[in-house]
This record gives C-alpha cells, structure tokens and sequence, in this order.
C-alpha cells in the first residue's frame, strides 16, 4: 500500500527530477499535441459564438478536409493547387450545410442541431470513405514546403528533439489564432458575427443577414479543420481514427467554456501536456492507454467543481 | 373509419388509464405478438432469425434503454455501448463462477452491475446539464472501454482478449453458446424483450416515469413540485442502465456468441442513439421502429446490388449506407424531429378521420 | 368599502423578517419585512424590477437570502432545497408559464399530486394492485380539479399547443393538485384580455373561499389588485415601501411617488 502511494506521489516527480532534458521533451510532445486539440475546439468555438450550434462534425471535418487534399494531389493537381481547390471545396461544404440543413432547422432546439451535426458526420464519414477509400493516407508534408527535419537542443547533458513540423504546427496555430482574433474585432463581418453571437433578434432586427454569418463560420472552421488536418497528418497519418480522438476537443471545451478563443487554446495546451505526462509518469502504474480517457475524466472533475468552465461567467438560475 | 374511438365508451379511470384503450391498438398488439411468438419462429428461416430478428430485439431493447435516460428523463448519453458492455462482461464473470445457476438469472442480474455503474457516471448530473452531461457519459465510455481492455480479470486472463460464451441450457434446451439454435435463442430473447418492454410502460406511466419527464420538460418547475433532482436523474440512470446492461448481456451470449472491447466501442454508443433520434425521442414504439430502420436498412441495401445483379463492392455499399442514414437523420430532424412514432401518430390521426380529411 | 381583515384572529402562516438578498453586491431585496396570514389572500405589488419574483423565490427555496429570518408556521425556517419548501405546503405558479410541454394537461395535473404518491419501483413496475389504486385515486382528485377550471375539453392535448390563458390556467391547477397552504401566484393575469382576467379572478376567489387556500400574488393590474386582495405590500427599488388594505396603500403617497415617478 505504502509502495502504492509512493510510486503515485513521489517516484513519478523524482523521475522528473532525475531526466530533466526527457521532461522538457515529455511536455513539448504535449504541447504540440494540445495545439492540435486547440485547433479543433477552435473551429467548435466558432460555431457555436455564431450560431449556438454544437458542431460535432468539427473532427470528421479536420479528416475529410485532409483526405480532400491528399486526394486532389493524387489525382494529379500540384500541391499548391490542391490546397488552394481543397479552400474551395470546404466553402462549397459551407455553403451548403448552411443551404440545406441550418437554414432549415432555425430556432429548433439545441439538442436537435446538435443531433443534425451528427447525422452529418456520417455523411462526411461515408462520403470521405467513399471517395478516397478508408485506408490510412499519408499528408503531402514535403510538397506542401514542411521539412521533415528535426532540431536538438542540448541540455542538461542529454538531448531534446523538436520537430520542424511541430515548430511550424505551433507557429501556424499562434498566427491563425492572432489572424481570428483581427478579423473579430477588425472587419465589418467580424463586428457582426459578434452581435450575432450575442442576440440573434437583434442582430437581425439591424439588418445582418444570418444566413451569411452561418455560411461565413463555417467555411472559417472549415478552414481551421484544414490547418488541423494537415497539421495532424504531418505528424502521424490521415486516418478516420482521428475522428475519435476529435472526441477530446469536447473535453478541451468543458476547461475552456464554449464561447472563448482563449479558452480553446488553454483548455488545449492543458489536456495535450497533462495527458502526456500522465500517460509517460503515471500510465505505468495502471497498465497504460491512460491517455484514451484521462482528457474526459479530467474535464469531468474540473466540472464538478467549475460548472461554467475555466473563463466562463457564473450561471445565475432564474425563473 | 377504421381507426376511431367512437362507441368505445370508458366507464372507469382505469379503463382509461390502460395501455392500450383503443379496441384497435389492442389488435394491432395482439397481431404483432403472434407474428413473433409463432409465425416468425415457425416460417422464418434461420437466416432471417440470426441476421434480423435477434439483433433487431436486442438493439431495440438497448434503445429503449437509452430513450428512458435521453427521450424520457432527458440526459444525453453518449456511453451506451459501454453500459452495455457491462452488462456483458457482468454476466461472463457471474456465469464463470456459477456455472450452475440459470443463464436467464445471470442475464437479468447483469443488468444490476451496469445500473451501479450507470449510477456512478450519472451522479455528476446533479451539477451538469445538457451537452455538458455528454461529456460525463464520454468519459463513461473511454474509460469503461479501457477497463475492458487492461483488466484481464475480466476476460479470464484470455491471451485474446476476448470473452468466449460457453454453452448453456435452460430446461434442457441450450440457449447461448456456439450449439443453441437460432430458434431457442430468438424465444429466449423475444420473451426477455417482450417482458421488459411491458415494464417499462408500466414504470413511464406511473408516478416514477412522470417524475422523469418532469425533470426533462422543466426541471425548476420539476423540483418545485416536489421531485428530488438527483433522485429521479439516478434512478433514470439505474433504470436505462438495467436495460442496456441486460441488452449487452443478450448481444454477446445470444447474438454473437464472443465479444472483446470493440464489441462495446463509442460507435455502438452512436448507433443505438440514432436508433432513438429515428425511432422518436420519448416514444417505445419508436426505440423498436429506429432499431429496425437502423439495423434492417444496411442489410437491405447490401442485398440489393446483388439483386439486381449489380458488381459493387461491399465496402461501397456500407459507405453508401452510412450516408443515406446521415442524410435520413437530417433529414428527419428538418421533417419531423419527433421521428418515426410521430409519423405513425399522425397517420393514425389521419386514419382516424379517413375518408373525410377535414373531420375533426 | 374595503372591511379591514381581522388581524388578531388569524393566525400568521408566513413570516419575513429583515430579509436581504444579493447577487453579487446588486441587493435585489433589501431588508424586508412582512408577513402571511392564514386563509387571507395577500398582494405584492411593486414597479417592475422590484423585486418581486425574487421574494417568491425566497418563499420557496429557490434562493437563499444572506440575512433575515424566515418562519413558517410558527417554526424558524433554515435554509431548505425547493422540494422541502413543496413538501412543507407551499406552490406556486410562474410568471412566464412553466409547464411541462411534453405532457398532456392531464399529466400536468397529475404531475402535481407528485408528493402524494408514494409506491415504490416493485408496484409501478406491474402497475396492479397499490400503484393503480393509488393512481386512480389521485386521477379522481384531478379530475376534480379540471372541472372547477373548465378544462375537462383539453384534458388529454400537449399543453404545449394550447393557447396562453388556457396554459395559465393548467399551471394553476397544477398547483392545486398539490393542495397546497401557500399558494404562491407569479402574475396570473398578465397577458389575459377582460374575459380571461375575470375567470382567473373567479378561479382565485373560490379557491380561497371554498378551500381555504392562503394566496400569495404578483400583479400588476391594479383592478384586479384592489378587488381581490386582502392586503397589499409594495416594493420597489427592492424596499418594502407600504403595506396594509387595498385601501391604505391606495393613498399612500410614496406609493404614488413611485407608480408615476414623482419626488426622484
């Protein structure tokens, strides 16, 4: 029991103490990993400012919108072109989900639209098989200008590895989430999305067109979803299985709450380095594969102590 | 004409509180239990019996599991392929080490282990509503799937992995494992299905069913009535839980016979919850309508290229079909949110005054 | 004439004192105080904002004032969940109607005899013998209820297609059905047009008189106020500003000031 305790409370920082270059490395894996999961809660949080609409289909977006492209390149268009076609065919997407299953679903329940997402990941789902097949793909990494190099910093007597795509994965998230940010309190359609976040009526009792602003997040989280699915794939494959760990960025929301660009992005980087370094110090003792739930069990306490997330406001019933 | 309330007068509010007031939807239910009990087992063929109608009856039963905890108390879940799973693994266990006591027990007592479980997961939901509850039963789901998995207990210390259904019988006739006929295993199933069915009706429209929707409709008012929130949620937990546990019990000793982690997997989860979003949310009829849409379309549409002498590969046809069921979703959700058990209300109501449409 | 109530012989079934609410520095209520007798039909009125929603809300539990004392029946109240405050008697309808909209108006009805059925899991599951009696017999409390409101032609239609005086009037009989002592009334009227407001009216005065009912409510037509209730406190700006008959708080000149917003 003593040994129990011990291995769970003071072996796993000794262990930290012991290697420090494995531990930077440990929290870096992390933190390229919580930027990924940012991205995608990124493109939820779009959505949901804008229209209050849960977007379940967010991760299978990040996986369609990488097959697209590496699908494009296959069939024979440069990369360059392929990626700026893939732009196009996730503002088709847009235009469409918002044509043929917002617009017709306006004012219905939150757990409705919530539920049409759904159907709509298996639409994606069956659609991205479909055409590209359902085998594991590899991203277009080299085309597209990553270098697939490495950086190793000496330190502490030993070696940490930074990955160029990883620098590059970190570097393109902080500029997306800077260029957001302009576009939200910058251009005229920014303002706008935020007085539709904020009062639907009223927004259009001023003349914005809904209609529009849905169409416009959509294609911005598509967009997002790209970035992301590149990112990814650089980094591991394109496969379906990613869909599931999509799943996290649900996780990833409950810390950060719904509405906050900010949050996304802490609430990320949080589940990413926490799970490695539970999974690397910790996971030993239960056996391992704790990363497949620690995201969820970790937003589920946080909840029960914090219902209305990391920057959320208190909720204030009232009848 | 066919379908009216005229002339059956109730001189009694028990008479008007019955299940079925109607003469003719004491009928219809009457047709459909003999079509089950007797024409299925005496004319289908074992095709037709393994393929269809035992893994309709036991996806049926798991969706109005979770149409009592979504449709009815009005919490998302998204863990019922692992609630499921521990009704399965319970009753692997419980079998393994009272291998002489009735697998009928042993399946009903499974569904004890996973209402614990369901209760566990469903206790944040005094604090955590809505999509954010979602994410408690996600975390049900992972975690349960893991346990699967890395605690070898569970599954006998197996090199596979995977828990294996031995043979055994009920009044001399085997009814799980690789030499129960398809026949006795579809009765086994179809009486547990039948019977639960019925208790279930009974529970929603009583005073603990009413409690449920209360929360779900409007909790404030709910609790201002007198309803204890964390009661009525842990019971719809327990009770949901019960049924997809006894589902997951089914599934595994009477449908496929072995089972390991992906048996239970997050898109089982999805799957039964479409079966309650097609079928209707707070409607029985509904979970058996969604269950055999959900699971009897994707069987169709693999026979029809075949049919029709088409040369399509399967794995296109399962693509195909993931997509029309997406599509059919949504495309439910814009017609008729209410799903199937609405459409069949209305066309009842339409019945009701046919020939003259404009009757009232 | 308005015949001043007999205060001394009615016993006092509710009483506030000093009670202050916040939410987070803004006082919603501020050191109030008044009480409820028994049998007597009692009137808050106020400007809106007043605060008037939230003293019901403290009535029945569902917030929690920081000072001040509440006393129920003679017995200091502590801090208690809403269900307690239903079960010790007190009910209440909404300002922006609460029903439950996926159920009937006989099962809202019967969703307030909640408390009053007590059958555990074993007999719901059957539904015969105890569960049924009980259930028939609650059924046949309700359908008393529906016909003192006139509803018995709704009885089995989804409350939530039915027009808005009807929705009020199903949430009054689901407060009824709890047989309540305190009935707490959140606007009853408000939205009704001449002839629905004097069938509520109606509907108030008999449940008072024929069963006895304490009433407590909010409205803001000062008619219908002035007929109905026995007395009246005012708030506004979260502060008890008069209290007493129809009549006394009628020429009250702070009552005045602050309906027509005069003297600020």
């Amino acid at each position: 029991m003593q040994e129990l305790i011990h291995s769970l409370t003071v072996a796993p920082f000794m262990e930290m103490g012991q290697y420090p270059d494995f531990l930077i490395q440990v929290v870096w894996e992390g933190f390229v990993a919580g930027i990924l999961y940012a991205l995608i809660a990124l493109g939820f949080v779009l959505i949901y400012k804008a229209s209050g609409v849960f977007n379940f289909a967010q991760g299978i977006m990040v996986v369609f919108s990488a097959l697209v492209l590496i699908g494009l390149h296959e069939a024979g268009m440069p990369a360059w072109i392929a990626l700026i076609a893939t732009i196009g065919v996730m503002g088709i997407l847009a235009m469409g989900i918002e044509r043929f299953v917002l617009r017709k679903l306006v004012n219905q329940h939150d757990a409705i639209l919530l539920m049409a997402t759904i159907g709509l990941t298996l639409v994606l789902k069956g659609a991205g098989q479909l055409f590209f097949g359902g085998e594991t793909k590899s991203m277009i990494s080299d085309e597209l200008g990553f270098s697939s190099g490495a950086y190793d910093w000496e330190v502490f007597d030993g070696l940490v590895i930074f990955q160029h795509i990883d620098i590059a994965a970190a570097v393109i998230a902080v500029l997306m989430v800077i260029a957001l940010s302009l576009f939200f309190s910058k251009t005229r359609i920014g303002r706008a999305l935020r007085a539709v976040a904020d009062d639907h009526q009223a927004a259009l009792s001023v003349g914005i067109s809904l209609n529009q602003i849905w169409a416009i997040v959509w294609f911005a989280s598509g967009i997002v979803a790209l970035v992301t699915g590149i990112m990814w794939g650089a980094r591991s494959d394109v496969s379906f299985a990613l869909e599931i760990i999509a799943l996290k960025a649900l996780a990833v929301l409950i810390l950060g709450g719904f509405t906050s660009i900010a949050g996304a992005i802490v609430g990320g980087l949080l589940v990413g380095i926490g799970e490695k370094l539970f999974e690397v110090y910790w996971g030993p003792i239960f056996g391992g594969g704790v990363e497949a739930w620690f995201a969820y069990v970790l937003a589920l306490i946080f909840l029960l102590f914090r219902p209305q997330g990391l920057f959320g406001e208190r909720i204030i019933e009232r009848v | 004409m066919f379908y009216r309330e005229a002339g059956q007068y109730k001189t009694s509010y028990a008479a008007d509180q019955a299940l079925l007031p109607l003469a003719q939807d004491r009928y219809g239910i009457a047709i459909v239990l003999f079509t089950a009990f007797v024409l299925i087992p005496f004319f289908g063929t074992s095709f037709f019996l393994v393929s269809i109608m035992i893994p309709f009856l036991i996806y049926s039963l798991a969706a109005v599991g979770l149409n009592i905890l979504t449709g009815y108390a009005g919490q998302l879940s998204l863990g019922t392929g692992a609630f499921m799973g521990v009704g399965a693994y319970a009753c692997y266990k419980l079998t393994t080490y009272f291998p002489d006591v009735n697998i009928i027990v042993h399946i009903l007592l499974s569904g004890v282990f996973s209402a614990l479980v369901g209760v566990v997961f469903g206790l944040p939901s005094l604090r955590i509503k809505g999509l954010y509850l979602a994410i408690t039963t996600l975390a049900a789901q992972f975690f349960l799937e893991w346990c699967f998995l890395r605690i070898r207990w569970l599954y006998n210390y197996n090199d596979s992995g995977a828990i294996e259904v031995p043979n055994r019988d009920w009044f001399g006739i085997t009814v799980t494992g690789a030499e129960a006929s398809p026949v006795a295993r579809y009765f086994l199933i179809l009486t547990v299905v039948a019977v639960m069915t019925l208790i279930a009706a009974n529970v929603l429209r009583g005073r603990i069913g009413r409690g449920w929707m209360m929360i779900r409709d409007m909790d404030i008012a709910a609790e201002l009535m007198g309803i204890r929130p964390l009661r009525a949620k842990l019971s719809a937990f327990a009770f949901s839980s019960y049924y997809c546990g006894v589902a997951g019990a089914l599934m595994v000793f009477c449908w496929l016979g072995s089972a390991e982690v992906e048996s239970f997997d997050i898109n089982h989860s999805f799957l039964i919850l479409f079966m309650v979003i097609i079928g209707g949310m707070g409607s029985l009829t509904g979970c058996f309508l969604g269950a055999a849409f959900i699971h009897v379309l994707p069987v169709v549409m693999r026979a029809v290229p075949s049919m029709l002498g088409w040369d399509i590969l399967a794995s296109t046809v399962e693509h195909i079909t993931q997509i029309v069921i997406g599509l059919l979703i949504i495309f439910f959700l814009i017609v008729e949110p209410h799903g199937f058990a609405r459409l069949w209300q209305v066309a009842k109501e339409k019945l009701r005054t046919w020939p003259f449409p404009y009757a009232t | 004439m308005t015949v001043t109530p007999d205060v001394d012989n009615k016993a006092v079934l509710l009483s506030l004192e000093n009670v202050t609410l916040s939410f987070g520095g803004v006082k919603a209520i501020s050191d109030i105080s008044f009480n409820i007798l028994e049998g007597e039909i009692r009137a808050i009125i106020g400007p809106n904002g007043a605060g008037k929603t939230s003293m019901l809300n403290v009535i029945n539990g569902f917030y929690h004032p920081q000072k001040g004392t509440i006393t129920w029946r003679g017995k200091r109240r502590r801090r208690m969940k809403p269900y307690r405050a239903a079960a010790s008697g007190i009910a209440r309808t909404f300002q922006n109607v609460a029903l439950f909209k996926g159920m009937t108006t006989l099962d809202n009805i019967m969703a307030g005899r909640s408390l009053k059925m007590k059958r555990g899991l074993f007999w719901q599951m059957l539904h015969v013998g105890p569960a049924r009696e009980e259930e028939i017999a609650n059924r046949r409390h309700v359908e008393e209820i529906i016909d003192f409101l006139e509803i018995a032609h709704i009885r089995k239609q989804p409350v939530g297609r039915l027009p808005y005086g009807l929705q009020k009037r199903v949430e009054l009989g689901r407060a009824m059905a709890m047989q309540p002592e305190l009935l707490l009334l959140d606007e009853p009227m408000a939205g009704m047009n001449l002839e629905e407001k004097e069938d509520m009216s109606r509907f108030i005065l008999d449940l008072n008189s024929e069963f006895g009912t304490t009433i407590a409510l909010i409205e803001h037509d000062m008619g219908v106020v002035m007929d109905l209730a026995d007395r009246v406190v005012v708030l506004d700006y979260g502060q008890k500003i008069a209290d007493g008959t129809p009549a006394e708080v009628q020429s009250s000149q702070e009552v005045i000031d602050a309906y027509l917003g005069v003297g600020h």
